[in-house]
């Protein structure tokens, strides 16, 4: 069976999404994820969508799934890449993604995740203090 | 109105919303459509051949390159022989839905097309018509 190959980059993993996905494929990028995220302790989720010509209802459940699913598990989710075109058909659609953080490209999205670590991190050391 | 060019895809799985996606897309460029036009209906037409998988059991879309006066067009209908939506209006609000889905489908492809139009039959099945002009 098809699977989005899913790459463990520091704390975080990273999922690029090159296919015109098929949704048995969204739901098993979604599986996956989960499992991943516990399996390598990630606690940060990127996932870049700048292939992706449309986002409909189905991806867009999918996206706020994983991110939900991932602040559960302590992990935040950063969707990067998103095309001008499809930002605007997905407001129009209804999509908000509320719950989804995203970022403009693959930098800034690593940016925002290891921002968060670091702060974290920094929380930690006035614990122990 | 004349039509230019017709191809029909049927809709019997998951992979088969994928190629009306890709169809949609050769055809909107065809027509000349921009780049923000050709992904509303690229994503309508995703949301209604999803809707004609997974509601109306499967069926088949038609989709034409049409030319009025030298302004061209796509249109797209999709057709299932399923069970029909009984309450058309209550279908098309935001939100609601029978199945699995946001309940975005019908009327989020409403809003990303110039025309929309909607028959159904209980019993019968759903006929949905889409345009976007140039």
């Amino acid at each position: 069976m098809d699977r989005i190959p899913i790459l463990k980059f520091g704390n975080a993993l990273l999922v690029t999404i090159q296919v015109d996905m098929h949704d048995r494929l969204a739901t098993t990028l979604e599986e996956d994820l989960t499992s991943k995220i516990v399996a390598h302790s990630a606690r940060g989720v990127l996932i870049d969508i700048s292939a992706l010509e449309i986002v409909d209802s189905f991806i867009g459940r999918m996206l706020d799934n994983i991110a939900a699913v991932s602040r559960i598990l302590d992990a935040d989710t950063v969707v990067v890449g998103m095309r001008p075109a499809v930002a605007i058909t997905l407001v129009e659609l209804g999509l908000s993604l509320a719950g989804v953080k995203t970022a403009l490209n693959v930098e800034r999205g690593m940016a925002l995740i290891e921002g968060r670590l670091s702060e974290s991190e920094a929380d930690d050391a006035d614990d122990e203090d | 109105m004349p039509t230019t060019k017709t191809e029909r895809v049927e809709i019997r799985q998951s992979d088969d919303v994928v190629r009306v996606r890709q169809q949609t897309r050769t055809l909107a460029v065809e027509v000349g459509l921009s780049l923000v036009d050709q992904t509303k209906i690229v994503t309508a037409s995703s949301e209604l051949a999803r809707n004609t998988l997974d509601y109306g059991g499967g069926g088949e879309v038609v989709l034409e390159i049409l030319d009025q006066a030298g302004r061209r067009g796509l249109r797209l209908t999709f057709e299932d022989r399923g069970a029909g939506i009984p309450d058309i209006e209550q279908a098309l609000k935001d939100g609601f839905t029978t199945g699995k889905g946001m309940g975005l489908g019908l009327g989020g492809a409403k809003r990303l097309c110039n025309e929309f139009s909607i028959a159904s039959k209980p019993g019968e099945g759903t006929k949905v018509i889409i345009a976007r002009w140039k």
